[in-house]
């Protein structure tokens, strides 16, 4: 169909319900744009998101559909292969936004194509909700544009209760690689954390090293030599396994803690013994999960024989509060345009959504107050602790 | 700082200094036989550490618990350096004797020994994956504590093995013909040859103490810190041919030094923050701090701590 058959095509349907002049009433289905990677390097990413993404609206279409106001719909998914390349995400985006006219959109998943994406649904006034990407760029000074899982400065302040609450720890010992922007941060912001905490100076060793080293031995002696009570280190799973080991065989027997960073499998496998009992924070957590969590955790397994993955679970509560600012919306006009403000109204008024991943209301910046899942290593496997909230 | 906190730093710049010494005699020895900067060298290192990896998986698949953990480790010690030698004697005969033999300015094999060593980073990321590895622990870790010092089983062997192995090098080099010969060369290349030594002999004999020092190196590096990745052999191996040419490149004992000096200053530079008053010395300035000591120890002696300035003849 040509572009010119499609706008002819469109102002007809839009004269017929002028004409019919049936008030409220709208289309009898609502589209929902899906932006995910199914093919590409982290395809199996948006394998996921997809299979959670259906679930939820077979759920709400079993169930008769959506009430918006004193109107029923059905939700309709139209889904786009963004390859796992930033050019094709935003591609996909303005084929969703100008030729599907969906609502809104969820996705893309990763930073490097929600970053972009978001620009373009930014642009063109549409509502977008990136499940998974933590860089703060993606909703940066972009009102359409929401996230549904937390950034990444945001667990240091989390770990730094957490630590506090359980452990009733003062001193506080970090460990970091300088040379990159993730883990710098995140010591910057647990350092920041603390000692708002627990006053000045309570954080008695910042140490630092280099992406590449592998000795850390000085770095650790100087902590030994501290009156530090535990360490933070907010590294990936190629140095968690280095540190922890180090540590513990200069004779540093206290508690180590990470970020969501230590959440992949290579970290229990390079560890082993040594990271029995340690905890980290991240999104979601599904061994050991409770309620509605471990609902959906079941059910997922069931249809898919699978455990579902951070992804999933945050694509679920992504899909779920935007059906909720939908139905907050008290009724769609029809009008794509009148109807997508009307969406973004009520994604930014979202307060305490309880999602799968935690409770969460938006910022001003699209990004959610959410409580983090504390992971405990026990018997090889990531497990379930408890829920931290900042 | 304490007196054992003071020994612990000792005892860490120790195990350190060793993998960066061990690793700047595998430059040093090429540079005094060839003149040539082997840069590849790091990565025979790495080369190394995964033939040690997989000498060691397979044992233990084999034989664990048959065979005591530590006839396992001097087998993976001994495969591993007899194979790496053959990895570093083909590299040798494959990359850099045409180049040689043709007459090649130096500059051109220098070249190729870098491409050599992207070629090897790359080979391995390719077939293996860029998954990290666990080295297996052959011998399990035992934590002694002397009095506020902690020390390791591995931490001693990594620190006798390599001082053992320093000291057979000097004593290879000073007593036996293949040793003299290769002395004889880096003192004199255009008469040496004359004299009825065959060079090429020398030159694999070389290749073949550097590259099995780096496999031990990276099998000890294996069991101290049991992460191998592709990459490992990058930036020890860049550290390890300055601190070569801080000890004097072309000379063992500048070698040995180097290593050590090295692996002391980057500890210690650490440990400065700890003193009253430099309390802003945080680790972040470690290297800046490290390197600036090292480029002051070249200011003063350009040719390095033990090399001897050697007037060229026109």
């Amino acid at each position: 169909m040509t572009k010119r058959a499609l706008f002819a095509a469109l102002a007809l349907i839009t004269a017929m319900a002028l004409l019919a002049g049936c008030g409220p009433r709208g289309p009898e289905t609502i589209k929902i744009g899906l932006d995910i990677p199914l093919t590409g390097d982290i395809a199996y990413v948006g394998v996921q998101s997809q299979r959670a993404a259906e679930m939820k609206v077979e759920d709400i279409n079993g169930a008769g559909g959506l009430q918006v106001g004193d109107q029923v719909y059905q939700i309709e998914l139209v889904i786009e292969d963004n390859e796992s390349k930033a050019e094709s995400a935003v591609a996909a985006a303005t084929k969703l936004i100008i030729q599907d006219q969906v609502l809104a959109i969820v996705g893309p998943q990763a930073s490097k194509q929600a970053v972009p994406t978001g620009e373009v649904c930014n642009e063109h006034e549409t509502p977008m909700i990136s499940p998974w990407s933590t860089n703060p760029n993606t909703t940066l000074n972009r009102p359409w544009v929401f996230r549904a899982c937390f950034l990444d400065p945001f667990q240091g302040p989390v770990m730094a209760n957490f630590i506090t609450e359980e452990f009733g720890y003062t001193k506080a010992a970090v460990l970091y690689d300088v040379a990159s922007d993730y883990p710098k941060g995140l010591a910057e912001f647990f350092k920041a954390a603390w000692e708002e905490l627990h006053g000045e100076g309570s954080v008695v060793a910042f140490e630092s090293f280099t992406t590449g080293d592998t000795d850390f031995s000085a770095q650790l002696t100087k902590i030994k030599a501290s009156d530090a009570e535990f360490l933070f280190t907010p590294q990936y799973y190629n140095e968690v396994p280095l540190i922890v080991k180090q540590a513990r065989e200069l004779g540093l027997d206290f508690p180590i803690f990470g970020s969501d960073s230590w959440g992949d499998p290579k970290t229990l496998e390079l560890c082993g013994e040594a990271c029995e009992g340690l905890y980290f924070s991240t999104h979601y957590a599904a061994e050991g999960a409770v309620g509605a969590t471990k609902e959906f955790i079941d059910r997922y397994y069931d249809k898919y024989g699978e455990v579902p993955g951070d992804v999933a679970a945050l694509t679920w509560d992504a899909m779920g509060i935007l059906l909720q600012a939908i139905q907050n919306t008290g009724g769609l006009t029809g009008d794509i345009a009148a109807d997508r403000r009307a969406v973004r109204d009520q994604l930014a008024q979202i307060r305490d959504y309880e999602g799968i991943t935690g409770r969460m209301s938006f910022t001003e910046e699209g990004d959610p107050i959410k409580c983090a899942v504390i992971v405990k290593i026990e018997g090889g496997k990531f497990t379930f602790y408890r829920q931290v909230c900042p | 700082m304490s007196f054992s906190i003071f020994m612990q730093y000792l005892l860490n710049a120790l195990q350190w200094g060793s993998f960066y010494a061990l690793i700047a005699l595998g430059y040093t020895m090429v540079y005094g036989v060839l003149l040539l900067i082997n840069f590849a060298h790091g990565d025979i290192f790495m080369v190394g550490a995964y033939i040690g990896f997989f000498i060691a998986t397979f044992l233990l698949g084999l034989v664990g618990g048959a065979l005591p953990n530590w006839v396992i480790l001097a087998i993976t010690i001994l495969g591993a350096m007899v194979l790496t030698a053959g990895v570093g004697v083909t590299i040798e005969r494959v990359a850099y004797r045409p180049l040689r033999e043709r007459g090649a300015h130096r500059l051109y094999v220098v070249i190729t020994a870098l491409m050599i060593g992207i070629f090897l980073e790359y080979l391995n990321l390719s077939l293996l994956g860029a998954a990290d590895r666990g080295f297996p622990e052959l011998i399990s870790t035992t934590i002694y504590d002397l009095g506020g010092v902690s020390l390791t089983n591995t931490k001693v062997l990594v620190i006798c093995l390599s001082i053992l192995v320093m000291i057979g090098l000097e004593m290879f080099l000073r007593s036996t013909k293949v040793g003299m010969a290769m002395r004889a060369i880096s003192y004199d290349r255009m008469a040496v040859p004359l004299m009825g030594v065959p060079v090429n002999t020398i030159i694999t004999a070389t290749f073949v103490i550097g590259s099995s020092l780096a496999a031990l190196a990276g099998i000890m590096f294996g069991s101290a810190y049991h992460v191998l990745s592709f990459d490992m052999g990058i930036l020890i191996g860049w550290k390890a041919f300055i601190s070569a040419v801080v000890g004097g490149i072309g000379e063992i004992r500048g070698a040995m030094a180097g290593g050590f000096l090295l692996g002391f200053v980057e500890i210690f530079v650490v440990a400065l923050g700890q003193i009253p008053g430099l309390e802003f010395l945080s680790s972040t300035y470690r290297d800046l701090i490290a390197f600036t000591i090292l480029l002051l120890i070249l200011t003063f002696r350009p040719t390095g701590l033990f090399g001897v300035a050697r007037r060229q003849k026109v």
